[in-house]
C-alpha cells in the first residue's frame, strides 16, 4: 500500500462554532485514524525524530505499538521520558522538534507525532483503572519550586527513583503555566489536573500559597532537610514596551489577561474576578502567548481581534498550528506593524466622567525587514511617516516576560546573567551546592518542553549527586 | 485550608480577624501584605498584614467591606476556615535611621499603618500619629495607636469625635510650627496620601506612601499591580507594586494615574457587590 502523503487530519471544532466557547479546538484522532496515522511511519533505521525531542522519547517504538492497536503499551513507552504525555501531544511545537527531522517529511509530510502521542495519553486516561504505585522511599528528600511544566517534570523523574518530593506552588493551583498560561481550547485544565494527580499517587507532596523567597527561603529548604532544591519558578515579570499610554485601562499584560480569564475563570458566565470582555482588542506580539491571548480575547466576546507584530508571517514564533487555527477563527493580523503610542479617553470638561482613563485606540507604525541582527532573523525598521490607528478598547501586551527577581533576591550566592535568569551547567546545577534550575526562570519564555526537558535533566544530576 | 481563629468587628463596616497561618506569622513585616481567597472559586485579594503572633501561628488582618469577596469575607465566622492566604508578600516599610516619624493613616489604612508605628514605637523612634476617619462611628484602633505614639491626634472630617477637618491640617501645623521629621509614612485613601505628599513638600519630609492597586498573584507575574513614578526630571518609570513596593516615595507616583487604575472594575465590582448583598439576605 503507498504512503499517504499527507497526515491525517486533526478533527477541530468547526471555526465559527469555536470561536465562541472555550472548548477544546483540536478533538482527537479516532483510534482507527490513530492506527491508520502510525502505519505511515517507516520506522527507519536511525530514527532522527528522538533526537528532536527535548525529552527524547523512543518516538517509533511508541509508534509500533499504535499500529499493533497496543495503545496502553505505547502509553507507557511514551511516559517512561515524559511526565506529561497529555500535555506534550497537545501544546508542543512538534514542527520544529520531532516531526521537522522526520525521514518521511523528507519527500511527504512527517507523521503526525504529536497527534499520536495525544491520542496514546488520551486513551490510557481515558481506560487506565490502576493509579500510580510510588515506588519504595530511598529516604532522602528533594524540594522542587514551582509546579510548571520543569517542576513536574523533575519531580516526576524523581519521585519514581524513591526520592521524597515537595513540590512549593506560589499560586493556589498546581501547574504553572500550564493552568494560568494556557487557555482551556487548548488543553483542557482537567488534563492537567489528571497528570498532578498521578503525580500525588506516586507520592509527591504539592503545598500550593507558598512563595519560596518570601514564605520559606532556599537556605530554609535546607534546613528543613532538603538534600537538593530545583527552582522552577518561570518566567516571572511581564515585559510592556514603553511607549506612553500604557497606564491607560483597558492595557493589559498577556500575563494577567490569561491569568484573569484562565486561573481565575473569568471566562465563566458568573465570574468573581472581572475581564474587559467584548469590544475591539489588539494583541501585541507573535508568540504563542499572544495567539492564546488574541483567540482568548475572541471568546470572550470581542467584536474584532488583531495581532500586531512588527516582523512578518515568517518569523512569526507561534506553533503553526496555533496560527492557522487563530487565522480560521478571524484574528486579524497585522504583520510589520509596531505601536507607538497608546491613545484613551479624556474628557477635560469632566474630570469624573467613567470613560476617562479607558483605552480608546493604538498608534502603529508600519515596519519593513533590514538586515539580520544577532538573533539572526531581519530586523524589523519603522518607514517613516507610515503612522496609523487601530480603533480599540484594549490592547494586551504579549512581548515576553523578565526573570521574576523574589529568589534572587532572597539566596546568597546563586548567579544569574545580565537579563536576571538563573545561570546554570550543563547538568541544571546553579552557582550553589545543591541548588539546581530550569525551565523559563533560566532561558526567560521559551517553550513547555524545552522546561520539561531541563527538569528532566536536572533530576537525573540531583539522583546521580546524591547517589554518590 | 486557613483557620479563622479570632474575629471581631471593629467598626459597622471594619472587621478584624487573626488567621491560622505559622509560616507567614514567622515571617511578616510591618508594610507587608498577603493574598487571600475566600472560597474555591473566588478572587484573590491583597490584604496588608496588621500583626502577627510568631508563638501562636496567626497574622491579623482587618477589612472594611468594600465589595463583594469582603462582603463574603465579613461572613465567615470564628473557627471557619478560609480557601487560600499566601504571603507574605511585598517589601517591609523601612525603618533604617528614622528616629522621628510621623505616622498619617486614614480610614481603614489605620489598620495597616498601626503596626508601622509599633514597630517605630520598638526601634525606640519617636512617633508622631494622625489617624483620621469620615465619622466617630467609624473610628479604630484609637487605643492601639495612643499605646505606640508619643503624640497621637484623631481627626473627623465631619467632627463627631476629636478634632473637625483631615489630616493634613495638623500635619501642615506641626510642620508650619517648625517641628521636623526624618520620614512621613503614610497609608489610606489615594486622594489622602497624594494630600500628605503635597502638604510635606515644601518642608522637604521624605514620605513614604503605601499603594494598593488591584492585584491578581501578587508575586510580580501579571503586571496589574503596575504603579508609574515620575522622577525630578519628569523621566517615567512602570514599577510593580507587588515586588517593588507596597511602600513608594510619594513624590514620585503619579496619584491621578493610580486612582484611574484602581477603578478600571468599578461598575464590576459594584454589581457582584450589590449580587453578593441580596445572595445574603436571602440566606
Amino acid at each position: 500500500m503507498p504512503i499517504d502523503p499527507k497526515k491525517h487530519e486533526m478533527p477541530t471544532q468547526a471555526p465559527a462554532e469555536r470561536a465562541h466557547n472555550f472548548r477544546e479546538v483540536a478533538l482527537g484522532y479516532s483510534e482507527e485514524v490513530a492506527v491508520a496515522e502510525a502505519s505511515r511511519c517507516l520506522n527507519c533505521k536511525n530514527s532522527p525524530c528522538v533526537t528532536g525531542c527535548p525529552v527524547n522519547i523512543a518516538i517509533p517504538d511508541f509508534i509500533a505499538r499504535m499500529k499493533e492497536r497496543d495503545f496502553e503499551g505505547a502509553y507507557q513507552i511514551i511516559a517512561k521520558s515524559s511526565s506529561l504525555p497529555a500535555v506534550c501531544g497537545r501544546v508542543c511545537p512538534q514542527e520544529t522538534q520531532c516531526e521537522c527531522q522526520c525521514t518521511l517529511g523528507k519527500k511527504f509530510e512527517p507523521v503526525g507525532i504529536g497527534r499520536l502521542e495525544r491520542f496514546a495519553a488520551d486513551w490510557h486516561n481515558a481506560h487506565a483503572e490502576e493509579k500510580a504505585v510510588p515506588p519504595a522511599p530511598n529516604g532522602r528528600r528533594v524540594a522542587v519550586v514551582g509546579s510548571g511544566p520543569s517542576g513536574l517534570t523533575c519531580a516526576g523523574d524523581l519521585a519514581k527513583k524513591g526520592y521524597a518530593v515537595t513540590v512549593y506552588e506560589a499560586l493556589h493551583t498546581a501547574g504553572g503555566v500550564l493552568v494560568y498560561g494556557i487557555p482551556e481550547f487548548r488543553l483542557p485544565k482537567s488534563i492537567v489536573a489528571r497528570e498532578v494527580e498521578t503525580l500525588r499517587e506516586l507520592g509527591v507532596d504539592i503545598e500550593t500559597n507558598v512563595i519560596i523567597g518570601k514564605t520559606l527561603t532556599v537556605d530554609e529548604l535546607f534546613d528543613m532537610g532538603f538534600e537538593a532544591v530545583f527552582i522552577g519558578s518561570g518566567a516571572g515579570l511581564p515585559n510592556f514596551m514603553n511607549i506612553p499610554g500604557e497606564a491607560y485601562k483597558g492595557v493589559y499584560s498577556a500575563n494577567e489577561f490569561l491569568t484573569r480569564s484562565n486561573l481565575m475563570k473569568a471566562y465563566l458566565d458568573d465570574p468573581k474576578t472581572p475581564i474587559m470582555k467584548g469590544g475591539r482588542v489588539a494583541v501585541v506580539g507573535g508568540g504563542n502567548v499572544a495567539m492564546d491571548a488574541a483567540r482568548t480575547a475572541l471568546r470572550l466576546g470581542a467584536e474584532h481581534v488583531y495581532i500586531v507584530y512588527r516582523r512578518s508571517m515568517e518569523e512569526l514564533p507561534a506553533r503553526r498550528e496555533e496560527v492557522e487555527h487563530a487565522e480560521e477563527e478571524g484574528i486579524d493580523f497585522r504583520l510589520l506593524c509596531n505601536p507607538v503610542e497608546i491613545l484613551g479617553y479624556e474628557n477635560p470638561e469632566n474630570p469624573r466622567d467613567p470613560k476617562n482613563g479607558f483605552v480608546t485606540g493604538m498608534k502603529c507604525i508600519r515596519m519593513e525587514l533590514g538586515e539580520p541582527d544577532a538573533s539572526g532573523r531581519r530586523r524589523p525598521v519603522e518607514i517613516p511617516g507610515s503612522e496609523f490607528t487601530l480603533d480599540v478598547d484594549a490592547v494586551v501586551m504579549a512581548i515576553g516576560t523578565s526573570p521574576n527577581p523574589l529568589i534572587k533576591n532572597t539566596t546568597d550566592g546563586l548567579e544569574v546573567n545580565r537579563r536576571g535568569g538563573i545561570i546554570v551547567n550543563e547538568d541544571g546545577l546553579t552557582s550553589r551546592e545543591g541548588v539546581y534550575a530550569g525551565g523559563d526562570a533560566v532561558t526567560g519564555a521559551a517553550t513547555v518542553i524545552s522546561a520539561m526537558g531541563a527538569g528532566k535533566v536536572a533530576a537525573r544530576a540531583i539522583d546521580e549527586a546524591l547517589s554518590k | 485550608m486557613y483557620r479563622i481563629v479570632r474575629k471581631k468587628p471593629l467598626n459597622p463596616t471594619v472587621t478584624q480577624m487573626e488567621i491560622e497561618a505559622p509560616l507567614i506569622a514567622r515571617k511578616a513585616k510591618p508594610g507587608q501584605f498577603i493574598i487571600l481567597r475566600v472560597d474555591a472559586d473566588g478572587e484573590r485579594i491583597p490584604l496588608t498584614v496588621a500583626g502577627t503572633n510568631p508563638e501562636e501561628g496567626t497574622v491579623k488582618i482587618i477589612f472594611q467591606i468594600v465589595g463583594a469577596t469582603t462582603e463574603c469575607l465579613n461572613h465567615k465566622e470564628e473557627g471557619g476556615f478560609l480557601e487560600d492566604f499566601a504571603g507574605p508578600l511585598g517589601t517591609p516599610t523601612k525603618s533604617d535611621g528614622i528616629r522621628k516619624v510621623c505616622i498619617v493613616g486614614g480610614g481603614v489604612g489605620c489598620a495597616i499603618a498601626m503596626p508601622v508605628a509599633e514597630e517605630f514605637h520598638r526601634l525606640g523612634a519617636e512617633v508622631t500619629s494622625i489617624i483620621g476617619f469620615r465619622s466617630k462611628d467609624l473610628l479604630i484602633l484609637e487605643d492601639e495607636f495612643r499605646a505606640c505614639s508619643d503624640r497621637l491626634i484623631v481627626m473627623t472630617d465631619d467632627g463627631s469625635y476629636a478634632r473637625a477637618g483631615n489630616v493634613t491640617v495638623p500635619l501642615k501645623e506641626m510642620l508650619e510650627a517648625g517641628k521636623r521629621f526624618d520620614e512621613i509614612v503614610t497609608i489610606g485613601p489615594l486622594v489622602m496620601m497624594k494630600f500628605v505628599t503635597a502638604a510635606a513638600k515644601p518642608f522637604g519630609v521624605p514620605v513614604t506612601v503605601s499603594m494598593n492597586p488591584i492585584m491578581i498573584d501578587g508575586t510580580g507575574m501579571c503586571g496589574g499591580c503596575r504603579i508609574t513614578l515620575v522622577d525630578e526630571e519628569g523621566k517615567r518609570t512602570t514599577k510593580f507594586a507587588c515586588v517593588d513596593g507596597p511602600d513608594f516615595n510619594g513624590y514620585e507616583i503619579d496619584f491621578d494615574e493610580a486612582m484611574s487604575r484602581g477603578r478600571m472594575y468599578a461598575e464590576f465590582e459594584r454589581h457582584a457587590y450589590e449580587e453578593a448583598c441580596s445572595l445574603f439576605r436571602k440566606a
